[in-house]
Order: C-alpha cells, then structure tokens, then sequence
C-alpha cells in the first residue's frame, strides 16, 4: 500500500496526494488493482483533513487512475501501466545521468541544477508571469 | 457545503465601552472546518461565546445551525460541542465519572464511541483527570465534546498550551472525527502552522473585526508576494489589493490579494503560503530577501 508524505513546498495538499499517486503509478510502484488507503487511514497518516484527500481522489477517478468500488475501496484502475515503459525509463534515466554529470562538471550545485529544471519544465507562458 | 452552520451579520460585542467584536459579517459552510486566525485579544473567543449562547450580541445577530442560539439555548446546545480555552475539566474526577457525567447530560451521548476513542488513546478511565499530561487532558475535553455527536464543534485555543506532538495527535482526533461523522469544525488559534492541513476555511480577525473570509483554496490561489522595482507599487496598487510591503533600496516586496491575473513582465510573482498570508494580513513582516538568502 501506498505511503503518502508531505512536503511544505507551496503545492497543495490534495495535489501533492494525486502526484504521489500518479508517480507510484508511473514507477511501477502501484500496480492495477492494488489498493488505496481508505479517506480515515490517510487522514489518520497526515493528520489533514478529510475533504483533501477526497478530492485528490476524485481527481484520480476523474483522470482515469483509480476507480472506487462502493462499500469496498478505492483501487488502482486496471489497464493503466507504468509510463513510459521500462526499457524505455532506463534510456531516459541514463540520458539524465549523463546530463547530471555533465551540469555538475560545469560546476552547477544540485539547487541550481533542481531551479534550471523546474524553469525548463515550466510550460513557457508561466515561466515569467502566472 | 452550501448551508451556513454560522451566520453572523452585522454582529457585535460591547463588554463597557470597548468593542471586542464589530461588523462580523460571515458565513461558515456547514461540513468545513474553519480555522479562526488572530492574535490574542482579537475577538476570537467572543465569536465563539456569541456561538455557543454563553453571551449575548450587543449588535447585529448570529445563526448557529439554523437558529438564534439565545432563543433556542436548550434544544442547540445538545447540537454543538464546545471546548473552551485550556479545556476546564473537573480534576478530581476520574475520567470515566467525565464520561458518566457526559452521558447524563446529552441525550445523544455514544458512549461506546467516546470509550473506543480513549482506549485508543490509552487513557485509563480511571485515573483523576489532574493526573494526565495536558495533552490527555485535551483529549478527554475533545471526547466529551465529541460523546455527544454534535452537528458543530467549536474549540476555542484547543492547541495553545500543548507541544507539538500532543498538537498532531488532538489534530488528528479531530480530523478522524470529520471523516467519521462530517461534523462542522470551528477552531480559533494564534498558532498559524498546520492549519494548512487541517482547515478548508479561514477567518482572520484583527482589533475585533473580520479581516478576511473565505476557503483557504481561493485565499491561497488569490494572494501572490511581487519583487521587482522600487518606482513600480503605486501602478500595483490601482489593480490589486496591496496587504504588505516592504522596501529596500534596490527592490520593492508587495503581499497582493490580486484581482485578476498579475500580467506585468517587471514583476516577478511568487506563490505564498497560508501562513504567509495570514502573517502579512496581521502585520508581521516575513522577509523574502532573508527567505532566498537562505534558500540559496
């Protein structure tokens, strides 16, 4: 079952469950058909509030990841699988590690190298101005 | 959460000739749990003395689930569960008397419910309340509050005097009560860390009056901290509300509540914190030059 954290890094609570989610679900880690904690557990884990956590999982249901089943709980949806795909996750992650050692032999620190990324990530028209 | 489980227009408090609460206008949604955010002294207790019937509004009025908690005294209060400041318990009573004594008085007492709830807690049933830790003692007040299965719960400074791990746990009582039961929660604190979590609403009062209302979902995507030039806030000033600012000689730091998008290449926009924000509505300055000397 999956362990929820947080973070205080301005995302919101019930986007940081359905990242936490999405990303167990991409890695491998969650698998079709495995189960979620139910609202009270999570509840219980973070001590945050129930409505939080209800509408991450909406969102997921919304998205497609989870599905509840009435009076059982809520699971991960059948048919949703890591993406990318393994093989492919490894090239990319060695293609990242190349770029990493390259960052870091320019002499960049890891905060800096965290800021490029998520500037590069950003889609362009937030990049400045929200 | 349409219906209102607090109604407050135009409410108000004299005790003599000082005001400790004035033109309260709000409206807490029946299912939140609404955090009521000041310093000591802003009001905060009246409003939930004024809730709860324990005082009477010198001006305007207040509807507690539905009704005029004067006029309806009785009939609310087996509705609401209160807990006061530094939740005042008989001593010398043996925790299991408190419950007895609960169950004698409400007559939508669940005892089994309060008994599992402390067992949980493993805190003895009989052992004098005088004898547990503060942090047990809160938790015995919140399971009487909570015995009786009320439709609200206001708990005035239920964190103040405990440490930080008693905090989560009381927290956490309360939450796991929310999600069993979707009991409307009211709770005033000056203690602004891990209401984030907790709570969907906010009040901020300040010198006896509603600073700012609202789901802290809006107030967090409404609010955005601005650096940038010097020469510029006056221009930021005709579009958005300015809440704090700070200056020095090169940059200008604005706290915005902002109508609409912030579209102005020469600022940079900064998302802010719940804590953040209610700091800068109370006046206290977080210093985004000394946050990014950190940071970096």
């Amino acid at each position: 079952m999956i362990q929820f954290h947080l973070e205080r890094n301005g995302v919101p609570t019930y986007l940081q469950l359905v990242q936490q989610v999405q990303q167990a679900v991409r890695l491998g880690v969650l698998k079709p058909g495995d189960q979620l904690p139910t609202v009270k557990e999570v509840v219980g884990m973070l001590t945050i509030n129930p409505n939080t956590v209800l509408r991450a999982y909406r969102q997921l249901d919304l998205e497609g990841m989870i599905e509840g089943r009435r009076g059982v709980g809520t699971f991960v949806a059948g048919g949703v699988a890591p993406v990318p795909p393994d093989d492919d996750r490894k090239a990319l992650r060695g293609a990242l590690e190349r770029w990493l050692k390259a960052a870091r032999a320019a002499g960049l620190e890891d905060d800096a190298i965290a800021t490029l990324f998520a500037d590069t990530l950003r889609p362009p028209a937030l990049s400045r101005v929200a | 959460m349409n219906a209102a489980a607090i109604r407050a227009q135009g409410l108000g408090k004299r005790y003599g000739t000082t005001w400790a609460l004035r033109d309260c206008v709000l409206d807490i949604p029946a299912g939140s749990v609404t955090a009521l955010v000041g310093p000591n002294g802003a009001g905060k207790t009246t409003l939930l003395k004024l809730a709860v019937g324990l005082t009477r509004p010198s001006a305007g009025s207040i509807e507690v689930l539905g009704s005029s908690p004067r006029d309806d005294e009785r009939a609310l209060m087996h509705r609401i569960g209160f807990v006061a400041q530094d939740h005042p318990l008989h001593l010398r009573f043996a925790v299991d008397e408190m419950l007895a004594l609960g169950r004698h008085l409400n007559p939508t007492w669940n005892d089994e419910l309060a008994r599992e709830r402390l067992a949980r807690l493993r805190i003895p049933l009989d052992r004098k309340v005088g004898k547990l830790s503060g942090g047990q003692q809160a938790q015995v007040a919140l399971t009487l509050a909570l015995g009786k299965q009320p439709e609200l719960l206001l708990l005035d400074e239920p964190v103040a005097s405990l440490d930080p791990l008693a905090r989560r746990e009381f927290l956490n009582t309360v939450m796991e009560a929310v999600s069993e039961s979707a009991v409307t929660v009211v709770l005033s604190s000056h203690i602004v860390a891990d209401l984030e979590r907790v709570c969907d609403h906010l009040v901020i009062l300040s010198e006896s009056r509603p600073l700012l209302v609202g789901s802290i979902d809006d107030v967090v995507a409404s609010h955005r901290l601005l650096t940038g030039p010097c020469t510029d806030s006056p221009g930021v000033a005709r579009v958005h509300d300015v809440i704090r600012a700070s200056h020095t000689k090169r940059q200008t730091t604005l706290l915005v509540r902002a109508n609409g998008h912030v579209y102005d290449a020469k600022w940079q926009v900064h998302e802010v914190d719940l804590e953040e924000i209610v700091l800068a509505y109370l006046g206290y300055g977080v210093d985004v030059h000394e946050r990014e000397a950190v940071a970096s």
